[in-house]
């Protein structure tokens, strides 16, 4: 379902460009908003989310999927726990759907898609792993990085039970915005991948926004 | 065979499997699920990615020729045999919160081995054994159970996906942590809580020839292959069986 935001960039308290290839990795409290923006548009967006008071407890696509009765994620998707409880809520969605089944790029993942001499190209869980080594008071480490979301990505299920990977559905500036339901560390790779459509063969920038609970 | 025995519905056990093994489930009076994870005993974060296996074989299913994949790029096991069809791996376990609202909680104080124990804890207390605690679970496999997708997203938990005498085998490709429990589908709609007993067989398997099904189901699982003979070929392990190796 596609659903604008009433929020306007300029009463953000953080703005950030994310190049691609890069990673963020940052707190948003409960009852703040955090908006992913695909500034050039087809960029994927590999996303997790961790209970800040308790990492352990983190995003589950299984639950997501599970408990909304559907495999495709957009406004009013609630973004479940290992707990299944709500860890966010996607309150706005100019795209549509957005992918939680393909997870994210990985070297090792790479060479059996593509080609084995393929191990040496950068990589959303290379990024992901740099972010948690280097970030060590969040409490996370590779435990902790699984199953993400891939905003921005469109990954249609056959009613046979095949996955494909088709064009994206988004464009230049759209976005998606989620409400914090509980303290968040959330991280993000922008994903580097140059062998497959999700980034239109050309990765581009990401735009983090965060507005504090209080603004409407 | 080097050992067989039935799980009984709502039950969990663990074993580690070497490279070389085929372990058989046989659902014995249909209606069965098996929640299943892998890991490798000498790196447990090494593990069953089920987004890598999905995307790498462009599936939603998974069947014979499948291969279920690590997230190190190479192959924990292969689905050499299975007259099922479609076995899902996104739906995940349930929890005991989901079994006591859908089936009524029965403890085991009040049930004794009757007691309705869920997925979840079951892997957790399996898990635990070898040190791995809830940072450490991720999507897993649920052998016999089937949800189908429709064009918009929405998800059917098919209950007659299996039947009385339906198998799978897996040969294993590497050494191997297996995590198993027999309790339900967490979208099992079933009137009481399922109890579905599984036969589990553990035998010698044939060496993945160059010809083999499951190398060549797809151009992927050939490099998968080729990753998991290169594991093994450089630590000097297991059976360096097949090509490239």
């Amino acid at each position: 379902m596609r659903l604008s935001s009433p929020r306007e960039a300029a009463d953000a308290r953080y703005r950030q460009i994310v190049p691609a290839g890069d990673y963020w990795i940052e707190t948003v409290r409960r009852g703040e908003y955090l908006r992913i923006v695909d500034v050039e548009g087809n960029q994927a967006a590999d996303t997790l989310f961790f209970s800040a008071a308790d990492p352990a407890e983190r995003y589950s696509a299984i639950d997501t999927l599970r408990e909304q009765g559907n495999v495709y994620l957009s406004a009013g998707s609630k973004l479940r726990s290992t707990s299944s409880r709500v860890l966010a809520e996607i309150v706005a969605d100019t795209v549509g759907r957005h992918d939680t089944l393909g997870g994210a790029c990985a070297t090792e993942s790479n060479t059996v898609r593509y080609a084995l001499e393929k191990r040496t190209m950068h990589a959303c869980r290379d990024s992901y792993v740099l972010a948690v080594v280097t970030h060590e008071h969040f409490g996370l480490s590779k435990r902790d990085l699984t199953h993400n979301i891939n905003f921005f990505m469109n990954v249609p299920v056959t009613p046979d039970g095949g996955l494909t990977f088709a064009d994206g559905l988004s464009g230049p500036g759209q976005y998606v915005e989620l409400r914090a339901e509980m303290d968040l560390i959330v991280l993000i790779s922008n994903c580097p991948q140059l062998n497959n459509p999700c980034n239109a063969y050309n990765p581009t920038p990401l735009e983090v926004l965060i507005w504090p609970a209080d603004v409407r | 065979m080097i050992y067989e025995t039935v799980i009984e519905g709502g039950k969990h056990w663990s074993l580690s499997v070497g490279a070389g093994r085929s372990l058989r489930l046989v659902d014995e009076q249909g209606g069965a699920n098996v929640g299943m994870l892998f890991y490798n005993p000498r790196n447990l974060l090494e593990r069953y990615n089920a987004p890598d296996t999905l995307k790498c074989q462009h599936t939603f299913k998974l069947t014979r020729g499948h291969c279920l994949y690590s997230d190190m790029g190479r192959i924990f096991c292969s689905i050499i045999a299975d007259d099922v069809g479609w076995h899902d791996t996104v739906c995940g376990n349930a929890s005991r919160e989901l079994v006591a609202a859908r089936w009524g909680e029965r403890s085991y104080q009040a049930a004794r081995n009757d007691w309705t124990q869920n997925g979840y804890d079951a892997f957790l207390v399996e898990g635990g054994k070898y040190g791995l605690g809830r940072r450490d679970l991720a999507a897993n496999v649920n052998w016999f159970s089937k949800v189908a997708i429709s064009d918009d997203g929405s998800m059917q938990f098919d209950p007659a996906n299996s039947g009385p005498g339906r198998a799978l085998e897996l040969r294993f490709e590497m050494d191997t942590l297996v995590l198993m429990h027999t309790c339900p589908h967490p979208m099992n709609p079933a009137a009481s809580y399922p109890r579905c007993p599984v036969r589990v067989t553990l035998a010698p398997a044939a060496p993945a020839g160059a010809d083999d099904f499951c190398r060549n189901f797809r151009p992927e699982n050939g490099r998968g292959f080729a990753n998991t003979e290169l594991y093994r070929a450089a630590l000097g392990v297991g059976a360096t069986n097949g090509v490239g190796a």
